[in-house]
C-alpha cells in the first residue's frame, strides 16, 4: 500500500489540493490499481522497445499563422486577456 | 411517416423526392428531445435557435440543388468534448462550465461544410474519463433501453441521443472505448477509426496516442456515411493521415472473408449471456459462408494494465493546461478562496474544478511518470503495448477480421461500479487493446439479445474500415 507521504508527494506534483478524507481514498484506490498493473512485471519485455504511437510519422510540419485575433493587432503585437494584475 | 425513425440514407431520399422539409426533420428530433430528454439526459447543451437556422439554410440549398451533399438537412449530435463555435464546450467538468468555444473542430467544421444540423452538446464522463457517464459533473445519463442502467461510457450521452432518437446521428471520442462500448450498451452502432483516419483538431486531447473522433449512428450504413466525410487528412493535426484504401466499390466477398475469434477473449469474467449471443452472431457469420478461426492474442490480459498506466499518463500531461490561468474555472475568481501565491491558484483551482475520476488518473499518471517509477511503469507499460500490436499483426496474417465481444457484461445498473474504480476499469477488457494498436473496431448489436442490447466488436487492419463495415452490414440481417 503506498503511503500518506507517497499521496502527499504526488499531490504535490500534479498541483493538486487534497483534503485529509481524500488522502485516505486515494491510498486505497491507487494501491488498488498499482496492484493489479503489477501483473505487466510477468512479460517478458527485455528484448522489447517501446511503442508511444500506433503509426510511423515524423516531423510533420505547418506554417504557424495567426488567424483569428489579426484586428486586435496594436503595433504588430496581438491583445490578450491580462492574466497578472 | 415517423420522421426520426429514418436512416440517414431514407432522410437524405425524403429531402430529395421534398416528402418533408430539414426544418420538420430538425423540429421532429426537437419534440423528443423536449419529451425525453429530462429522463435521459443525453444532452448538456441545445442549440434550437442556430440548428433551426442551420435547417432553413438546407431546406434553402435543396430548393434550388439537384443534388446536394448526403448529409444536407441531417440533424446530428457532437459530443461535449469536441468544439462547436459559439457552443459551451464543458467537457463534463465544473473546470469548463463556462467556457465557450472558440473555433469549429475539423469535424464540426466537415459536418457543416455538407450542410449537417448541430443539434446539440451530449454528455459525458468528464474529460472523457469513465465507462458509465457518471462521472459527469451535471449528471449521469441514462440507458433509453432501461433507465436504471447506465448507457456506457464516455460517449454515452452521444449513444443514447441516437437510441433515444433523440439524434439521427452522433459524433463521440474513443480513447479505450468510449465510443464502442456506449453504442454496445445502447444497442446502436458505433466506430472508433484507425488512429490517424480522423483529425482530432478542437477534441480536447485526452491521451494523445490513443484519442480518436467517431460516429454513433443508428446502422453501419449511417456510421460508413458520416465515417466518410469527417475523415482524412489536416494540416491541423499532425498524426492525421489520407488513407490509401477505398470506402466504396472494392472487393468484398463473404466467402473470402477469415475471421479470426480470440480464445483469450471467451475465458472467466465474460457474463454467459453475452457469450451465447456473441457466440450465435459469429456462428451465423459461418453459416453464411465466412471461414472461422480460432487466434490467439496472448498478452491480452496485459493490454488492460498497460493501458491504465499509458491512458493516466499522457492524461495527466494534457491536462496540465488547465491551471487557473489560461482556461475556464479559477480560484482567482472565487471571493472566498485563502489563496495566497501562484502555486496555490493551480492547487486549489485544480483541487476544485476536477472531479475524483479526473484527479484519480492524473494522480496515477503522475506516479507514473515520477522519477524512480517511470522505467517501472510508464517504460514498460509501452514496451507491453509493442507485445500487443505484435500479437494483432501476427493474428492478422491469418485472417481478415477479428470478431469479439465489445463488453464482458450487459449495461449495470446506475451506482453499482461508481465507488470501485478497479472494476470500472475492467469493463474496458475489450476495447482497449484495440486503442493500443491503433486499429478500427466497430460495435454493431447482435439480433437475439434480450431487452438489454449486446454488441459486437469487429476488429480490422489500420485503415479497412471498408471491409469492417460490409461484414458489420451482415450482423444486422
Amino acid at each position: 500500500m503506498i503511503t500518506k507521504e507517497e499521496v502527499q508527494h504526488i499531490a504535490a506534483l500534479a498541483r493538486l489540493s487534497i483534503t485529509k478524507k481524500e488522502e485516505g481514498k486515494f491510498r486505497q484506490d491507487l494501491s488498488a490499481i498499482l496492484d493489479y498493473v503489477e501483473k505487466l512485471k510477468k512479460v517478458d519485455v527485455s528484448e522489447t522497445k517501446e511503442t508511444s504511437r500506433s503509426i510511423s510519422i515524423k516531423n510533420i510540419m505547418r506554417a504557424d499563422e495567426v488567424s483569428k485575433f489579426e484586428k486586435k493587432l496594436i503595433d504588430g503585437h496581438l491583445k490578450v486577456k491580462s492574466i497578472l494584475r | 411517416m415517423i420522421l426520426t425513425e429514418l436512416t440517414i440514407s431514407q432522410a437524405h431520399q425524403g429531402l430529395k423526392k421534398k416528402e418533408f422539409s430539414a426544418t420538420e426533420l430538425c423540429r421532429a428530433y426537437f419534440n423528443n428531445i423536449e419529451s425525453t430528454n429530462k429522463e435521459i439526459f443525453a444532452f448538456l447543451a441545445l442549440r434550437e435557435d442556430r440548428a433551426l437556422s442551420e435547417a432553413k439554410k438546407a431546406d434553402d440549398l435543396i430548393a434550388c440543388a439537384q443534388d446536394f451533399p448526403i448529409l444536407t438537412g441531417i440533424p446530428i449530435a457532437v459530443k461535449d468534448n469536441i468544439l462547436v463555435e459559439g457552443t459551451k464546450c464543458t467537457a463534463a467538468s465544473k473546470m469548463l462550465e463556462n467556457y465557450v468555444a472558440p473555433y469549429d473542430a475539423t469535424v464540426v467544421k466537415k459536418l457543416k461544410k455538407q450542410g449537417a444540423v448541430i443539434l446539440g452538446k451530449t454528455n459525458l464522463d468528464e474529460f472523457a474519463m469513465g465507462s458509465s457517464t457518471e462521472n459527469s459533473w451535471f449528471g449521469p445519463t441514462r440507458n433509453p433501453n432501461d433507465l436504471t442502467r447506465v448507457p456506457g461510457g464516455s460517449s454515452g450521452g452521444s449513444a443514447a441521443s441516437v437510441a433515444g432518437k433523440m439524434a439521427l446521428a452522433a459524433l463521440g471520442s474513443d480513447t479505450g472505448g468510449s465510443i464502442r462500448l456506449p453504442a454496445s450498451f445502447c444497442g446502436v452502432v458505433g466506430l472508433k477509426p484507425t488512429y490517424g483516419a480522423v483529425s482530432r483538431f478542437g477534441l480536447m486531447a485526452f491521451a494523445s496516442s490513443l484519442d480518436q473522433i467517431g460516429p454513433i449512428t443508428k446502422t453501419v450504413e449511417d456510421a460508413k456515411i458520416v465515417f466518410e466525410v469527417i475523415k482524412g487528412k489536416d494540416k491541423m493535426d499532425s498524426t492525421s493521415v489520407e488513407s490509401q484504401f477505398p470506402i466504396n466499390n472494392f472487393q468484398f466477398s463473404i466467402k473470402d472473408l477469415r475471421i479470426g475469434v480470440p480464445k483469450e477473449y471467451f475465458v472467466k469474467g465474460i457474463d454467459p449471456e453475452v457469450e451465447k449471443i456473441i457466440g450465435a452472431a459469429i456462428k451465423k457469420y459461418g453459416e453464411v459462408g465466412a471461414e472461422i478461426i480460432e487466434v490467439s492474442l496472448p498478452h491480452t490480459e496485459y493490454a488492460l494494465p498497460a493501458y491504465y498506466i499509458i491512458n493516466p499518463s499522457e492524461a495527466s500531461a494534457n491536462l496540465a493546461r488547465y491551471d487557473g490561468i489560461r482556461y475556464g474555472y479559477s480560484e482567482v475568481q472565487n471571493p472566498k478562496s485563502k489563496i495566497q501565491n501562484l502555486l496555490d491558484v493551480y492547487m486549489e483551482t485544480r483541487g476544485k474544478g476536477f472531479g475524483a475520476e479526473v484527479r484519480r488518473r492524473i494522480m496515477l499518471g503522475t506516479y507514473a511518470l515520477s522519477s524512480g517509477y517511470y522505467e517501472a511503469y510508464y517504460k514498460r507499460a509501452q514496451k507491453v503495448r509493442t507485445k500487443v500490436i505484435e500479437d494483432f499483426n501476427n493474428a492478422f496474417k491469418k485472417v481478415d477480421l477479428i470478431f469479439t465481444p465489445t463488453s464482458p457484461v450487459l449495461p449495470f445498473k446506475i451506482g453499482e461500479k461508481i465507488d470501485d474504480p478497479l472494476a470500472m476499469y475492467l469493463v474496458d477488457v475489450y476495447t482497449v487493446s484495440i486503442n493500443l494498436a491503433g486499429l478500427p473496431a466497430l460495435s454493431v448489436p447482435c439480433s437475439g439479445a434480450g431487452k438489454l442490447p449486446v454488441g459486437l466488436q469487429i476488429i480490422g487492419k489500420p485503415f479497412e474500415e471498408n471491409k469492417i463495415f460490409e461484414a458489420g452490414k451482415i450482423c444486422e440481417y
